[in-house]
């Protein structure tokens, strides 16, 4: 550890790991299991936003071509009536659509959804109906005033009162818009008041396990490492080795294959692809890094000499 | 290999606690079968303790994570369990409307003062000098002529409906319109609560001032008893409802401002939840304001049945907010 680039090599590794983990909730079930919450970011949060706004839109066009359909075959009073239903339809859907599906099951409108995003109560428990209005009723604030703002200072031309009031309204209203940015749990207003936060839950498929495929190859026999060779790496190098495995095109594979095979002194023999070596290696290296982990010490990446 | 075997031995509980859970996400939990509802609670406690054993054995990430997005999945699905809609409807008018408003009694009374306050100040601005009211009117959407210079006989007009002349429709229209911008404005006093209540004062205030300067149109014109009538038949249960919109937005920015012994976040929670079931109380109360707005009011065109319905409005709300009940168990 006594070279600085090594040195600097793992600080920017681990930083980069802490900045990871800052949006990282730790969540103990009642059975006393840690299970980590990932909040979802304001981009993912804005995305998500974005795509309920274009299904509510879509719904209200699609909803008034109905109306106006149906009203253009009836008389004046029928035209009155039907501008009564499409007030209401319309109050409805800005303030309840979020509440309805925010209700359901899935705590999640379809916005939120297709992004993988769920609302879930702050302090573990179920996210009750309460807490789902009272987050939809701020959202008032956090959208419907700074629109206001800005209607007032498209309407403001040539008057300067107007218009700075609409200035410093749009600012004061963009404090609330941007609210997630200024708290680290990025939660909106709605969030603070309702005690909920939004967390991304990805659906992870279970892959098949590559110490499997690397012991049914018919060329394991012939893979042995000592352990100085399975000595060579750490964890961190053996889950980049297992995104590689899973995950990249076959040069990549080629060139760690080489850089290993160097580092580690291996003769590659003829007959060998870089596939099963590096499978191989992955099943030797985690096995010995698993007994090791066993006997109490985690061997965090190569640097970690003890 | 240990974590090899590990997941030998316990994939298959795994994938089926995956597909059940896929069930139960995307077509509820009526779909479950009798066996799935019984296994989920097992495999569910099973994936628990495979993660707590995978993070000390295994350094499969693909497996660790896998665990984590089920054990995740699971736990919200597990401890996530609601009531069902209709319970929790028949829940909110049975008990927790009319609680969330009788606890709020303090703000519901700083909120009455404020928007009273504001219809006093219009009214004696107003009676004082008449140019008050353009001040107060410039460009507002109520521009109909019924202003300082209108005619009695065109104000007192516009106090009652003639059968003949309106139809359903055309009441059924205004009538939508000034339901979803009070119930807009209620929602937005409820929000705009979060900035200390300042500005939800100041929103009860103005509407209160619009109010008072119409009255004192009115009033001046000798036509006060007569106003009164049309505007309480409806305006009991929507002044009620702005009213209680108010005193939600207060409770919340006195949560906010005055956490007491409570963290700041702890105490918004707190507060917010009951006051945003106040708020959407409102809207319910403003549905029915615009009911007896649009058909009532047109429909009934005589002082004593006019007061007679606003004076029974006020009874029920205040009965059905206020009178002592019997504690419900929970």
């Amino acid at each position: 550890m006594t070279n600085p680039v090594i040195r600097e090599e793992r600080r920017a590794r681990l930083m980069l790991e802490q900045a990871e983990q800052a949006l990282v909730r730790r969540v103990v079930t009642p059975e006393g299991a840690v299970i980590h919450l990932r909040l979802a970011s304001f981009a993912a949060r804005c995305g998500a936003f974005l795509i309920d706004v274009s299904i509510q839109w879509a719904i209200t066009i699609a909803f008034m071509i109905a109306l106006s359909n149906i009203a253009s075959t009836l008389n004046y009073e029928a035209l009155n009536f039907s501008f009564a239903i499409y007030m209401i339809f319309q109050f409805f859907l800005r303030n309840f659509y979020y509440i309805f599906f925010e209700a359901g099951r899935r705590g999640a409108t379809p916005g939120k959804r297709a992004l993988g995003l769920r609302v879930v109560s702050r302090d573990g428990g179920r996210l009750t109906a309460d807490a789902v209005l009272a987050r939809n009723f701020i959202r008032e604030i956090e959208v419907g005033l700074p629109v206001m703002f800005l209607f007032t200072l498209m309407f403001a031309s040539g008057d300067t009162a107007s218009a700075a009031i609409g200035w410093l309204g749009l600012l004061w209203a963009g404090v609330f818009a941007f609210f997630p940015l200024f708290n680290r749990d990025r939660m909106r207003v709605g969030d603070l008041i309702a005690g909920t936060w939004v967390i991304v839950t990805p659906k992870l498929r279970l892959l098949g396990d590559i110490v499997e495929t690397a012991s049914k190859a018919p060329e394991s026999a012939r893979f042995v490492f000592t352990t100085e060779q399975t000595d060579a790496y750490g964890i961190h190098e053996l889950h980049v080795l297992e995104d590689v495995l899973r995950s990249s095109t076959p040069q990549i594979k080629a060139e760690v294959a080489e850089r290993i095979s160097q580092k580690i002194g291996w003769q590659p023999q003829s007959g060998d692809t870089h596939q099963a070596f590096l499978e191989a290696y992955y099943a030797a290296l985690r096995r010995r890094l698993e007994q090791r982990m066993l006997l109490g010490h985690r061997k965090e990446d190569k640097y970690d000499q003890r | 290999m240990k974590s090899y075997r590990f997941r030998e031995e316990r994939e298959s509980d795994w994938r089926r606690l995956e597909l059940i859970l896929n069930k139960a996400e995307s077509s509820g939990v009526r779909r479950l079968t009798q066996d799935e509802m019984l296994a989920l609670p097992r495999l569910y406690r099973q994936a628990v303790s495979s993660l707590s054993v995978a993070r000390t054995i295994s350094l499969d990430q693909n497996v660790v994570a896998y665990l984590e997005s089920l054990c995740t999945r699971g736990y919200l699905f597990v401890y996530g369990a609601r009531l069902s809609f209709g319970e929790r409807i028949a829940q909110y008018f049975r008990r927790d409307w009319p609680n969330a408003v009788s606890a709020a009694r303090w703000a519901t009374l700083l909120s009455f003062l404020c928007i009273f306050g504001g219809a006093a100040l219009g009214f004696f601005l107003v009676m004082q000098d008449e140019q008050w009211f353009w001040s107060f009117h410039q460009g507002g959407m109520f521009d109909d002529g019924r202003n300082p210079s209108a005619t009695v006989e065109y104000l007192r007009s516009t106090l009652y409906t003639d059968p003949d002349e309106t139809g359903d429709g055309a009441l059924a229209g205004f009538s939508s319109q000034l339901f979803s911008n009070n119930a807009q404005i209620a929602l937005f006093a409820f929000a705009l609560g979060f900035a200390f209540g300042l500005p939800t004062a100041l929103l009860l205030l103005y509407n209160g001032v619009m109010v008072g300067s119409f009255y004192a149109v009115f009033w001046s014109k000798g036509l006060g008893y007569e106003f009164t009538g049309w505007l309480m038949i409806h305006g009991v249960t929507e002044f009620f409802s702005i009213i209680l919109a108010g005193a939600a937005g207060f409770l919340v920015g006195g949560a906010v401002a005055f956490p007491g012994r409570l963290t700041r976040l702890a105490s918004a929670r707190r507060q917010g939840r009951a006051a945003a079931l106040i708020a959407l109380g409102c809207v319910i109360m403003l549905i029915m304001a615009a009911l007896l707005e649009g058909f009532g009011r047109q429909l009934i065109n005589t002082e004593g049945a006019r007061y007679t319905i606003a004076a029974t409005t006020l009874l029920l709300w205040c009965i059905y907010f206020y009178a002592p009940r019997k504690r419900s168990q929970v």
